[in-house]
């Protein structure tokens, strides 16, 4: 297990959950509950120090019970290093601590995720949708159960795929 | 309504010898709201920002995207991985090969796939030709939108050069998809490398121009210094990449610190800025301009002759003519085109330090030919996300060079 991973482990035995290391990228899961105090730590730790966000991102896994996996990817300029934090958490309670006080960055990837997948940030200043439009109510586009063709006003086309004779 | 009415046409007496006795009116002061874009021409593609004004400052500023959203990242989930490269063509339309790049360079990773020699040494090489590009279409553009007519049409003509050099490469100026996953698509022939080095002694002496032009203009460096201040903690808080995080004096480059391609085989420097406002960060562009031209002559001596494509024929695609003459490289390219590779189950991050900043593709992957899901880390949707906070207190008018101050492209911001 790489290092950095273990340094989490022990100053965070009790949410620590997995963590996995493939084609050189680091990855810790962590309990949600936990995940503003693990981010805190990797900032602010004088040997870790990462500064700089890279991207939160989520992915959707419907058959599970937890459904919803928050990503969020830091790397440290000072120690050359990157590590991705992940977090799993339940579609009926689909909601994660905002990181947007830690990295100032978190904000608008935040409102993404949020757009995309509809997990909900506490304590972000400006939760609201970013690329699809404010009123937008036909779901969240990401999540493996919207259609491609997407829904609502669209589905009510005709297609033209099968022959009409 | 009536009370303002009054105001405006009560008269007010001052007596002349005691003139400090005179109670002036208070003026009524409000904030107003304005909407630039979505068609605002500076704005790069369409994009809306609500300023909030206070005389001609702004207090507030929140930007309004989306209105180029495509789904990308929903299409790739059901497309295959060689079907995604045209996509990212169209994510930042300016510099397609850089997309490409990224993209198949986060495949790579996925895959587990090293690339021949001859191969890296091009993809090197197109890859800086894209980042001149790039940056002459910043400095032009930028130029444009403080005024400098000039200097947009000077970067025009160079660049026209080297979008005729692409189509000479792969067909197409803008949407090029020569990169492919273990590889290029087709190697240079003699007349490109030729057209190449004679571009290389044509280019210095017209970046000198360039700066000639803005170097001791009076507007430009009103304009551009001082402006847009960010400083290196915000900088990296905000997750700002490329030129724009440099500016600030960070020295991240994702070619020096997890180098890649033939980037290690290069001599170059890294320009970092000072100040983090405009000026620094058109500086560091312009130096990037020779940098990428000494990177692009070291490539051009090293290169040896080799395949231009990994062998590995579970996922890279057999060459174009063995498919039209050759039974097994067709069944190959059909399979790889209409079922995919099998991918491992796993997930990736792997960034790459486009002339924006670091453009990164996330892919996760449970087996099988198609990403289950794909997360583009795209630099100008992050940088869009500084922008409040580096337009606070400027001018109004000050908003259209902080837009351009990222580099920013639509179709990239909203994929």
């Amino acid at each position: 297990m790489s290092h950095l991973a273990t340094r989490i482990e022990e100053t965070f035995p009790g949410p620590f959950i997995k963590a996995t290391e493939w084609r050189g990228d680091v990855a810790v899961i962590v309990k949600r509950e936990a995940l503003h105090d693990v981010a805190r730590f990797l900032r602010d730790d004088p040997s870790l120090r990462f500064d700089y966000i890279v991207h939160v991102s989520s992915v959707d896994w419907p058959d599970d019970e937890e459904r919803f996996e928050v990503v969020y990817e830091v790397y440290s300029i000072r120690t050359r290093q990157r590590i991705r934090l992940k977090t799993r958490v339940p579609e009926s309670d689909a909601v994660v601590d905002s990181l947007t006080d830690i990295w100032r960055g978190a904000d608008f990837m935040e409102r993404e995720v949020y757009d995309m997948m509809g997990i909900r940030f506490r304590n972000h200043p400006d939760l609201r949708r970013i690329l699809m439009p404010d009123e937008y109510e036909e779901g969240y586009p990401l999540r493996k159960d919207f259609p491609l063709r997407g829904k609502g006003w669209r589905d009510t086309f005709e297609f033209l795929d099968e022959p009409t004779r | 309504m009536a009370q303002f009415e009054d105001q405006r046409t009560t008269v007010y007496k001052i007596d002349p010898e005691h003139p400090e006795s005179a109670t002036l009116p208070t003026l009524r002061t409000e904030e107003l709201l304005l909407n630039m874009g979505p068609q605002h021409p500076s704005t790069h593609g369409v994009l809306k920002v609500v300023l909030e004004l206070e005389g001609e400052r702004l207090v507030k500023s929140t930007p309004v995207m989306g209105f180029l959203h495509r789904g990308v990242e929903k299409l790739a989930e059901e497309g295959t991985y060689h079907q995604f490269i045209p996509h990212t063509d169209r994510l930042d339309y300016v510099c397609a090969m850089y997309n490409n790049f990224a993209y198949c360079r986060a495949v790579e990773k996925l895959m587990n796939i090293t690339v021949p020699d001859r191969a890296e040494y091009l993809r090197t090489i197109v890859a800086e030709i894209q980042r001149i590009i790039g940056h002459q279409f910043w400095l032009g553009t930028q130029a444009l939108d403080i005024g400098a007519m000039t200097v947009f049409f000077y970067c025009f003509r160079d660049r026209e050069i080297l979008l005729d050099w692409f189509d000479e490469l792969c067909g197409a100026r803008l949407t090029t998809s020569w990169y492919r996953i273990g590889g290029v698509e087709r190697d240079f022939t003699p007349s490109l490398f030729a057209k190449l080095r004679q571009f290389l002694d044509y280019f210095p002496p017209k970046i000198d121009e360039y700066v000639i032009f803005l170097e001791k203009n009076r507007i430009w460096l009103a304009r551009t210094k001082g402006v847009a201040v960010i400083s290196a903690e915000d900088a990296l808080s905000f997750g700002l990449s490329g030129p724009t995080l440099r500016g600030s004096g960070v020295d991240y480059d994702l070619r020096k610190y997890e180098p890649y391609s033939a980037y290690p085989k290069c001599e170059f420097s890294v320009p970092v800025g000072k100040n983090g406002d405009t000026y620094d960060r058109y500086w560091i562009r312009v130096q990037e301009l020779y940098e990428s031209v000494k990177i692009i002559r070291q490539c051009l001596e090293q290169i040896q002759d080799g395949p231009i494509m990994a062998d590995v024929p579970s996922v890279t695609l057999p060459p174009k003519e063995r498919v039209f003459t050759n039974l097994e490289s067709m069944i190959q390219q059909f399979k790889l085109f209409s079922q995919g590779f099998n991918a491992p189950p796993g997930e990736i991050y792997c960034g790459t330090e486009a002339h924006k900043g670091e453009l990164g593709f996330y892919i996760v992957s449970t087996g099988g030919g198609k990403p289950y899901r794909l997360k583009i880390r795209a630099p100008s949707f992050i940088h869009m996300g500084a922008f409040d906070h580096m337009s606070r207190g400027y001018m109004i008018a000050d908003a259209v060079t902080i837009f351009g101050t990222y580099d920013i492209v639509m179709g990239e911001c909203d994929r």
